[in-house]
């Protein structure tokens, strides 16, 4: 345990430091990308105490996004809020919401649960489309100020810093335990005693909440411009996949899932046969299925795999000698 | 353990409330149609509406039952096929040579995206199942953006633009035109079904895949081939779609949307249910647009959604599902 500790600090101080060092010797544009990666690695986290850790399935977190987003948008745009402080507010509204749809999420599972929140996915990007007059309709809300590159860097690695200490202390206690209980056996949770609809809803609103900042966030990436198109169903997909990629369960691999949705679309750009433009989508939707079809655990699942593989070539190793 | 014996029996499976309720309905629209010409107007663009989600919602439910996968890219590969058919009229084809055969095409399409992407994983959670379809629609929506782009292209009109009137009411050709092949589409696929040895092998297979095996029936097979008539359904879905919407890449992404609602309506195995399920949803949403003012076309996608989500929340077997059984 002590070594396993040991790795899990080393790792998460040498991406610390990777963070760092980047920002200090990007270029502009690339610290933009980096904070992308940032907002995604806030989000593919909540999405992963809601379905790693719990067993609920959400296609719908571009939604709690966009509420989030939105927040941020409209009282900095109405009230010249102070953007840093609109972080906490956006993330408790979302986290009301998350508890909203949590609610009734106790009655569906599995596909059901899935179609439900497809279905808000889908229409949540409409409401500011109705009360075009307050949100700016398809033209979108812009924030009071506009933060540079470097800034919404430096606030999105160090949210999700927050975020990441936030999500491991609520999973190595008593809350994580009764999430994990309950993905494994509902009964066998409910018959030791872990109170189904309070930690299911209290997921749902946890993982909200980190779509939440994260929306909030990627109001700012974007010129502190909220519209409705940025937050479409698409959105929402690219995060279950990021947290498909990193493996469902695994904090740890949350940063594979961040960097390859943040960074393959950009990447992927100019592909030699399909040229610019539109090559990203294929090359994602492309790389996605191959990692479902070969990694059925994620990025984490084969780094797992490849562990146990070296321990036991070691064992046998010293077996023999 | 879910009890197998939910999918046994193949009987619609309707409660007496409901199947009064739905002639409530019909009585209503047929009064509201006699004493409104705007009502019989709405309801019949609403009908042929409903048809086009009852295609898409029975190719969902089809391959649910097969398979238990919800197809979210159902939608995204009926878009597709839309696009090789305007593809062979652009070659010269006459718009209904182009139509039966993408049809042919679509169903090979569906075969090979069970056979290369569903079947080796077919067993694995709903989770990664979920994912396999999303990341084929992302790949999908890349590939017909790559090929022909993302702005708006034009079919020959498949029915005309003809107007009928009939005692005041003024029917659209189109409408009418797209009612009938999308209901027809319905009907052949049940006499299929039902009537039909292979109809009688893929119900087996989906049902009991281990005893149909054992009297041998090709399961794998049947379950592919159930994909490939999904696929095809979906095509018909998407060339009906496209004289109101014109082809572009997005064009089924609302459509898929209230499919599922029809398809949750009907009671996700139901196919029967899912065909009433997606007329009443179409219907309902053009009425609805028509006399609240406050449902303007913004809020058709959100209205959808309150409705699946209402019926998940107090009726989650739908209209005609049946009570899944768990055992412990």
């Amino acid at each position: 345990m002590t070594r396993g500790l040991a790795t899990r600090l080393g790792a998460i101080a040498v991406v610390a430091g990777l963070v760092v060092l980047l920002g200090a010797t990007m270029t502009d544009y690339h610290r933009g990308l980096g904070a992308h990666v940032a907002i995604y690695f806030i989000a593919i986290l909540g999405l992963n105490i809601l379905i790693g850790y719990t067993g609920q399935i959400s296609i719908g977190h571009g939604a709690f996004m966009a509420i989030g987003g939105y927040t941020t948008a409209l009282m900095s745009n109405y009230h010249h809020t102070n953007l840093i402080a609109t972080l906490p507010l956006a993330a408790a509204i979302s986290f009301v919401c998350g508890i909203a749809v949590g609610i009734p999420a106790l009655r569906l599972s599995g596909v059901y649960l899935a179609l439900a929140t497809f279905a808000l996915a889908v229409s949540v990007p409409q409401l500011p489309l109705k009360w075009s007059k307050w949100t700016g309709g398809s033209n979108g809300i812009r924030t009071h100020t506009t933060p540079t590159n470097t800034w919404i860097y430096t606030v999105s690695w160090i949210c999700a810093g927050l975020a990441f200490v936030a999500a491991w202390l609520l999973l190595r206690g008593r809350a994580g335990r009764a999430f994990r209980s309950i993905r494994d056996s509902e009964l066998a949770a409910a018959s030791s005693g872990v109170s189904l609809p309070i930690y299911k809803t209290l997921a749902f609103g946890v993982s909200a909440a980190f779509a939440g900042v994260a929306g909030a966030l990627f109001v700012l990436v974007t010129n502190g411009y909220a519209q409705p198109n940025e937050f479409g169903v698409t959105l929402s997909l690219e995060i279950l996949i990021g947290a498909a990629v990193a493996g469902l369960g695994s904090l740890y691999g949350t940063i594979a899932g961040a960097l390859f949705v943040g960074l393959v679309p950009q990447i992927s750009t100019s592909v030699p046969l399909i040229g610019t433009g539109h090559g990203q989508d294929v090359v994602f939707g492309f790389i996605v299925i191959l990692i479902m079809l070969a990694l059925p655990n994620g990025v984490a699942g084969l780094l797992g795999r490849l562990d146990s593989r070296f321990k036991s070539a070691i064992k046998s190793h010293s077996a023999a000698s | 353990m879910v009890a197998i014996a939910r999918k046994t029996k193949l009987s619609t499976g309707a409660s007496l409330p409901v199947l009064l309720g739905i002639v409530a309905a019909c009585i209503f629209l047929l009064v509201g149609s006699l004493s409104s010409t705007i009502f019989a107007q709405q309801t019949v663009a609403g009908l042929s509406q409903g048809a086009i989600f009852a295609s898409l919602a029975l190719a969902l439910v089809l391959i649910y039952r097969a398979t238990e996968v919800i197809n979210f890219a159902q939608g995204e590969l009926a878009m597709a096929t839309t696009y090789i058919a305007y593809q062979l009229t652009l070659w010269g084809l006459g718009y209904w040579l182009a139509f039966f055969l993408t049809l042919v095409i679509s169903f090979v399409i569906g075969l090979a995206v069970y056979g290369v992407l569903i079947r080796p994983v077919q067993h694995r959670s709903v989770i990664a199942l979920v994912i396999i379809t999303v990341g084929l629609f992302i790949l999908i929506d890349g590939l017909v953006t790559w090929k022909w782009g993302a702005d708006l292209k034009f079919m020959p009109a498949p029915f005309g633009n003809q107007v009928y009137h009939a005692g005041g009411v003024s029917f659209s050709r189109q409408d009418i035109g797209v009612l009938l092949v999308s209901i027809l589409s319905v009907i052949l696929l049940w006499i299929l079904f039902q009537f039909t040895k292979l109809g009688l092998a893929m119900r087996a297979a989906a049902l009991r895949p281990a005893a149909a095996s054992l009297v041998g029936v090709r399961v794998d097979w049947m379950l592919a081939v159930g994909w490939g008539l999904a696929a095809t359904l979906g095509a018909v879905a998407g060339l009906m779609t496209e004289p109101y919407v014109f082809l572009q890449p997005s064009m089924m992404q609302a459509v898929l949307l209230y499919a599922f609602a029809a398809a949750v309506l009907g009671g996700l195995e139901s196919p029967a249910g899912s065909v009433i399920g997606g007329l009443a949803i179409g219907v309902f949403l053009n009425l609805i647009g028509q006399y609240v003012g406050f449902a303007t076309s913004e809020l058709r996608l959100p209205i959808a959604f309150a409705v699946l989500l209402v019926i998940l929340l107090f009726k989650p077997t739908g209209l005609f599902g049946r009570r899944q059984v768990r055992r412990v």
